[in-house]
């Protein structure tokens, strides 16, 4: 992943970088993958935004990554937020054909460092997140 | 060799399930931390066995490894039911050892966040891997809707577990049960104080139904 650096060339990062990653990027990635893009990139202080979220499957393995990597000296975990399933596309009939993990699989995704990110307001529609430097 | 492993693993899963209707189901009582699991847990297996699971705190993080007790035999309506319960550590997406720290000296902090970690991996796994039903217990005075309530139940439901939805905690003023039948409307929602012992009688009624 490309790192932001300031335009005087110090190399120093002044802001906070946000990446989006499209569901295109993520459908070649075995689950391992996908979580250390994601922890690689939160390590760094990144937000990280997936278009199409992650499975079920793959967000019980990200938590698990997660825990792994929590330490007193830094890391203390992940802030993640997708917008809440709703009741209307739960029920809708390709979602009972496909079955609930491709349903949930189609949330788009912001995850952060637990220190430089607060969720402010979620509904079904709406995420609005304070993000600070650390 | 992993292709046949897995295979193996997966066959000897469903057989498993086939032929073991007399062995007893695996409950994991899930949610967030601080929701009253192992007070749950407690209340449920002294009301049948007599004995207790593990230590009730008001400091979160107190359970820190999945703990079983084994053959805990529910009787409803003259039938029994037999369960295993799984009283697993909240789950949660982050844990700051300084949260402890008014609590405990430093190292003992440090300490408790690290099993905490693990604790929480160890759930995810049993998760995964070794329950057949889930008691998910949420705290009546919190607000349900949470990353980690959503990301758990959608967890829950991807692997076709059966699931209950406990509304603890309803002896406090701040309770507010409709809040969390909002939330999960496709699961059944049953109030309860695990610490009180009120609507116990609903609580084993539901057990009975949905894990018997």
């Amino acid at each position: 992943m490309p790192k932001a650096t300031k335009t005087d060339g110090s190399g120093a990062s002044d802001g906070v970088q946000i990446d989006l990653i499209s569901g295109e990027r993520m459908d070649g990635m075995a689950t391992m993958e996908k979580i250390r893009m994601i922890l690689d990139g939160v390590h760094d202080g990144n937000i990280v935004i997936l278009e199409e979220g992650l499975t079920p499957d793959e967000e019980s393995r990200l938590i698990e990554v997660t825990m792994a990597e929590i330490s007193p000296d830094g890391f203390n975990g992940i802030e993640i937020e997708t917008y809440p399933k709703s009741e209307t596309r739960d029920a809708s009939l390709l979602g009972r054909i496909m079955g609930s993990e491709q349903e949930s699989a189609n949330k788009l995704t912001v995850i952060g460092p637990a220190n430089q990110i607060e969720t402010l307001h979620k509904d079904e529609t709406l995420i609005s997140a304070l993000v600070s430097r650390d | 060799m992993g292709l046949f492993k897995g295979l193996r693993n997966s066959i000897s899963r469903v057989t498993d399930r086939l032929f073991s209707e007399q062995e007893p189901k695996r409950i994991g009582i899930y949610g967030p931390p601080n929701a009253g699991k192992t007070t749950l847990a407690n209340r449920i297996a002294r009301d049948w066995t007599g004995d207790a699971i593990g230590t009730e705190s008001h400091v979160p993080h107190e359970t820190r490894r999945a703990r079983r007790k084994e053959g805990v035999e529910i009787e409803r309506d003259g039938k029994s039911v037999t369960i295993d319960i799984v009283d697993t550590p909240g789950v949660t997406t982050k844990v700051d050892y300084e949260e402890f720290t008014d609590e405990m000296d430093e190292d003992d902090a440090i300490r408790r966040s690290r099993e905490a970690t693990e604790g929480v991996a160890e759930a995810m796994h049993w998760l995964r891997e070794d329950v057949d039903g889930v008691i998910y217990v949420l705290d009546s005075a919190e607000d349900p809707i949470t990353q980690v309530n959503t990301m758990l139940i959608g967890i829950i439901e991807s692997r076709d577990l059966p699931v209950l939805i406990f509304a603890n905690k309803i002896d406090l003023e701040a309770s507010n049960i409709k809040r969390i039948e909002d939330a999960f409307p496709q699961h059944k929602t049953v109030p309860l104080s695990a610490k009180e012992g009120d609507n116990m009688d609903e609580v084993y009624d539901s057990i009975a139904e949905y894990f018997g």
